[in-house]
């Protein structure tokens, strides 16, 4: 009683990845087919209305919804099958979506290649087990910027914010144009998770502190959030008993991280890494041949423009795969890549191809902020390449495009980032 | 003035809900007043959701004889209103030789109660049913009949029936005064003055200060708070109940799995004035997991979802149940319904049937029309392709999803909307169906239900609560943008 459509790449998810996978593909000639959740296209780019979106990619300054408008416009050029309204409940290994959708039903869409384009969804006050009361008026930062921003509502007036990531910087300063106030934002870490120009434009140019190494302790309040109480923490993050202040407030905000969405991954008995999103090889295919993942889904990224870039990989290399273009000889064993000194996690998570040398983008967050450093990529115990960074901190991933060469290449590669002392000496 | 009602419950609570249900079945005119918009909103909401398998509770206590009673009375009552239950298993955990006494202990209680156990050593066995127990496991007390239960399934079936059958559900209604006179009491609930020959006080931790209002407070209730950290749906496989060797004031710290496939960890046990206070603390939420790591060392916290605390109405006599007409004529005490009080709702609903009959002048003629059988609403979760498809056709709302964690549909959540006890509120839409209750915490379908919930009840989103007044969920519109009722098709 289902319907049934075949198409070469079925991509899940209609947001910035979903579209730039989409685009490179169907520019190539496969049959793509998009299914998406919400009524519209564009994924979280439509609700965030500030500006700072395509410096790199378009070399402008673009709002979100200007810089998924580009796509969707493009898009209407091709014949790509466009699902809205549709939520895929199930993805198998074999490369069958079902969906459901309120007019057509359940859709079967059998493809060649499917691309992995869920994004993330947002940690959680639960997640990170902050207690307290549960009263009404605890959001977190990116449906408070939902309300805000697309529906028209004001969440609150007077507010606290936990966490610096970027999306709860926007939204104080987006909460203060809306008459709101904005008491404070509290940090756990010792330093601002956010980008500096966000810090900078969004908290000093409107006078809202920052608490760096400060929790909320407690929630008040039985129908409607009274207060918040926020302590001190000490360098293991445990509150420091006599640091308690206490903030009057009917509001209180959660930015304090996003997760890759991937239960429809795990469906299809995909592998997920400590970044939450699939384990991916160089081709950014998942542990199920033909299964793709770029964007969010797979590791969260801090600006759009690396959305893009890595889904177009992501487009083309699901083309090649439903085309049975041939990568070469597949290795044995894969090249595992290792996370070293500094550095939390790293995309891709192994090399499954290397018969001649060939150019493979990394791309990794180090885990505590750094100055004068070295990268090193290291395999059979030598360093096969290096690079410098000046500052590096863990909201900003970085990227990588380094040549791996068969000779040079063992069972791992690990990345390790190391303080330049020469440098810093120099410095001091 | 309205013709008095023969009997009035005080609280919506499983306890009252039970009453209210049980009673249904005789010619008699019934209301339940509730002080919160839904039922189950105090303690039936905030507990382990076990059924006990009723060995535990001490030897001669209203407790164990309730218990006992109330645990096998399940399986015909899931039949007739319908709601989550499986009885699991529960295991007591030993690690050493002094646990292994109490292991015996609870054994010789349950053979003396009739109640299947089985003491089990092979360390294989139990590994094969629970692969994550901790390894320095010596045994385990295996009881089969505990089950696990979803508390709002079930009390909300019981009033659902009950309200069926004739019983008046008044909701919002805070009882502030009793005063006797000589034909019955005159009961101040929130806005309304209502009559009633009987009470039946099921006030949950405020039963004391409603005893109190007519006199009948013999006995004072101390909260005792407890408090849970619930982790996601294959966060880690727990089969079983996991209980450590019980404390003198509480079952201890368990790991336990919920009907809906989650994981919970807790509750601790500490004894609090404040009768509002269900807050969790940092200390608390410590405690619980140096507690569940005990049982199942590698409880993935970062698979938590949610932390929450409920609190025990603990009595003075001895923390066992008072289940008795009072000292006050027509007057009914059911407090101190601390634990086991879900697993005996039913046998408590029963005695207390009795005791009416047999302490009031009332009569319990039956009703010739008592339909013990609810019909719950129809759930996506229950059906096949082939019927979601048609349903899907025959009405479009089934094929949108609202809830992305819990898969419900639009549909759905109408239904619940237009129910008999209507959803006007975030959380009644939440204990019915569970958006809101999953991993993101409502962060993808809270706009998505105010608007719902505004169209249907044609209210503005601004006035739409999360529970009771004063908990609306936004509290204007952005700048320049007129407030009224949304009125749009896709939420
Ligand atoms: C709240 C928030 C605010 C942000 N703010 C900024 C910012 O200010 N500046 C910046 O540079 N970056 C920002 N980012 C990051 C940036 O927007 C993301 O990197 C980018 O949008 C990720 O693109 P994506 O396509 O991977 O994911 P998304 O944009 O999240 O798109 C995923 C799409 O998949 C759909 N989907 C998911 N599951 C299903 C399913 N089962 N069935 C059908 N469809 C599904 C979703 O509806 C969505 O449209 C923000 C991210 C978030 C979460
Ligand atoms: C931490 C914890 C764990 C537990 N675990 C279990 C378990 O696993 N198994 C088990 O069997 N039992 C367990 N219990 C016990 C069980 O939850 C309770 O026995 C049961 O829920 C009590 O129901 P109740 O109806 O008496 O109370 P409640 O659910 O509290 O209902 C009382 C109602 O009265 C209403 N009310 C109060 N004052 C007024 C007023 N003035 N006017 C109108 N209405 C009023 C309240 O709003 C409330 O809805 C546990 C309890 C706790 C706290």
């Amino acid at each position: 009683m289902s319907e049934i459509i075949d198409t070469d790449i079925a991509i899940i998810g209609g947001g910035p990845a979903g579209l730039a996978a989409a685009l490179n593909a169907s520019k190539r000639g496969a049959r793509v087919a998009i299914i998406e959740r919400d009524f519209e296209l564009g994924g979280i780019l439509q609700q965030c209305i500030h500006n700072g979106f395509g410096l790199t990619y378009f070399k402008e300054e673009l709002t979100g919804p200007e810089y998924a408008q580009r796509f969707m416009d493009l898009l209407k050029e091709t014949n790509v099958q466009i699902f809205l309204d549709s939520m895929v409940i199930d993805l198998s290994a074999d490369k069958i979506i079902t969906a459901m959708n309120p007019e057509r039903g359940i859709l079967k869409i059998h493809a060649k290649a499917v691309i992995l384009a869920m994004g993330c969804r947002e940690r959680t006050r639960g997640a990170i087990n902050v207690p307290g009361m549960r009263p009404a008026g605890i959001y977190t930062a990116g449906t408070a910027q939902r309300l805000i921003n697309m529906e028209g509502y004001m969440p609150g007036k007077r507010v606290v914010i936990l966490g610096s990531g970027d999306i709860g910087l926007i939204m104080a300063r987006r909460l203060v144009l809306e008459g709101a106030k904005v008491l404070v934002v509290a940090e756990v870490l010792p330093y601002c998770s956010g980008l500096v120009r966000n810090f900078v434009q969004c908290l000093q140019d409107y006078d809202i502190p920052l608490y760096l190494s400060h929790t909320i302790t407690d929630i008040k309040g039985k129908e409607r959030v009274k207060s918040v109480i926020i302590s001190k923490v000490d360098e293991n993050w445990m509150p420091i008993k006599g640091t308690e202040k206490v903030y009057e407030c009917d509001t209180v905000l959660f930015s304090v991280g996003l997760i890759p969405e991937n239960e429809i991954s795990l469906k299809a008995g995909i592998k997920l890494d400590i970044t939450n999103g699939p384990t991916v090889n160089e081709y950014l295919e998942t542990t199920v041949p033909g299964i793709f993942a770029c964007g969010n889904v797979l590791q969260v990224h801090d600006l759009v423009d690396w959305v893009t870039l890595e889904a177009e990989r992501a487009g083309e290399n699901a083309y090649a795969y439903s085309t049975n273009t041939s990568r070469g000889g597949k290795l044995l064993e894969p090249i595992l890549t290792v996370p070293g000194e500094n550095v939390g996690y790293i995309v891709p998570q192994r090399i499954d191809y290397l018969q001649d040398s060939k150019i493979v983008q990394f791309s990794f967050r180090p885990k505590s902020p750094d100055k004068n450093c070295i990268i090193e990529f290291v395999s059979n115990e030598k360093v096969f390449d290096k690079r410098k960074a000046k500052h590096i901190i863990p909201s900003e991933m970085l990227i990588y495009k380094i040549k791996l060469n068969p000779e040079e290449i063992g069972e791992k590669i690990t990345i390790n980032i190391k303080k330049n002392l020469k440098k810093s000496k120099e410095e001091a | 003035m309205m013709k008095p009602y023969d009997i009035a419950i005080i609280g919506g609570g499983v306890i009252g809900c039970s009453i209210a249900r049980w009673v249904s079945k005789y010619r008699l005119k019934t209301i339940l007043i509730e002080k919160h918009a839904d039922v189950a909103t105090e303690t039936t909401k905030g507990n382990s959701a076990i059924i006990h398998a009723g060995y535990a509770s001490s030897e001669g206590s209203l407790q164990s004889e309730m218990n006992v009673k109330g645990n096998p009375m399940f399986d015909q009552l899931q039949k007739e209103i319908n709601f989550d239950f499986k009885r699991v298993g529960s295991f007591v955990v030993a690690f050493n030789d002094e646990d292994m006494k109490d292991l015996q202990k609870e054994q010789n209680q349950a053979d003396k109660r009739n109640i299947p156990s089985e003491i089990i050593t092979d360390i294989k066995r139990i590994k094969i049913m629970e692969p994550n127990i901790a390894d320095n496991v010596k045994a385990v007390l295996y009881a089969p009949s505990a089950g696990i239960i979803w508390p709002f399934g079930l009390t909300i079936g019981l009033a659902e029936n009950a309200y069926d059958n004739g019983v008046d559900l008044l909701f919002s209604s805070p009882v502030t005064e009793i005063q006797q006179k000589s034909n019955g009491f005159i009961i101040q609930a929130g806005q309304k003055q209502l009559n009633a020959k009987v009470i039946i006080n099921a006030a949950g931790v405020y039963a004391d200060e409603i005893a109190r209002m007519v006199g009948a407070d013999n006995f004072t209730i101390t909260p005792r708070k407890g408090e849970y950290i619930l982790m996601d749906r294959n966060a880690i496989p727990v089969n079983h109940i996991l209980f450590p060797i019980p404390t003198p004031v509480s079952k201890g710290i368990l790991v336990c799995p919920t009907i809906e496939g989650h994981t919970f960890i807790g509750p601790n046990s500490n004894a609090q004035n404040d009768k509002e206070d269900v807050s969790t603390t940092s200390a608390g939420l410590n405690e619980i997991i140096r507690g569940g790591r005990k049982l199942l060392p590698s409880i993935p916290l970062r698979k938590a979802i949610a932390n929450f605390a409920g609190l025990r109405a603990v009595s003075d006599r001895d923390g066992d149940f008072i289940i008795e007409a009072s000292e006050v004529e027509n007057f009914i005490n059911v407090a101190g319904i601390c634990s086991p009080g879900l697993s005996s709702c039913l046998a408590i609903a029963d005695l207390v049937t009795d005791i009416v009959k047999n302490h009031t002048t009332l009569s319990f003629g039956e009703k010739d029309s008592w339909n013990p059988i609810r019909f719950p609403q129809q759930r996506l979760k229950d059906m096949n392709e082939d019927t979601l498809a048609q349903a899907i056709k025959n009405r479009p709302e089934w094929g949108r999803v609202i809830c992305r964690c819990e898969t419900v549909t639009e549909a759905e959540i109408i239904d619940a909307i237009h129910r008999p006890i209507g959803a006007t509120t975030l959380d009644m839409i939440k204990v019915r169906l569970r958006p809101r209750m999953g991993r993101c915490n409502g962060g993808f379908c809270t706009p998505k239900l105010l608007k719902i919930l505004s169209r249907e009840l044609d209210k503005l989103v601004t006035e739409i609560p999360k529970n009771d007044e004063g908990s609306e969920m936004v509290t204007d519109r952005t700048k320049f943008i007129e407030n009224k009722p949304w009125k749009g098709e896709t939420p």
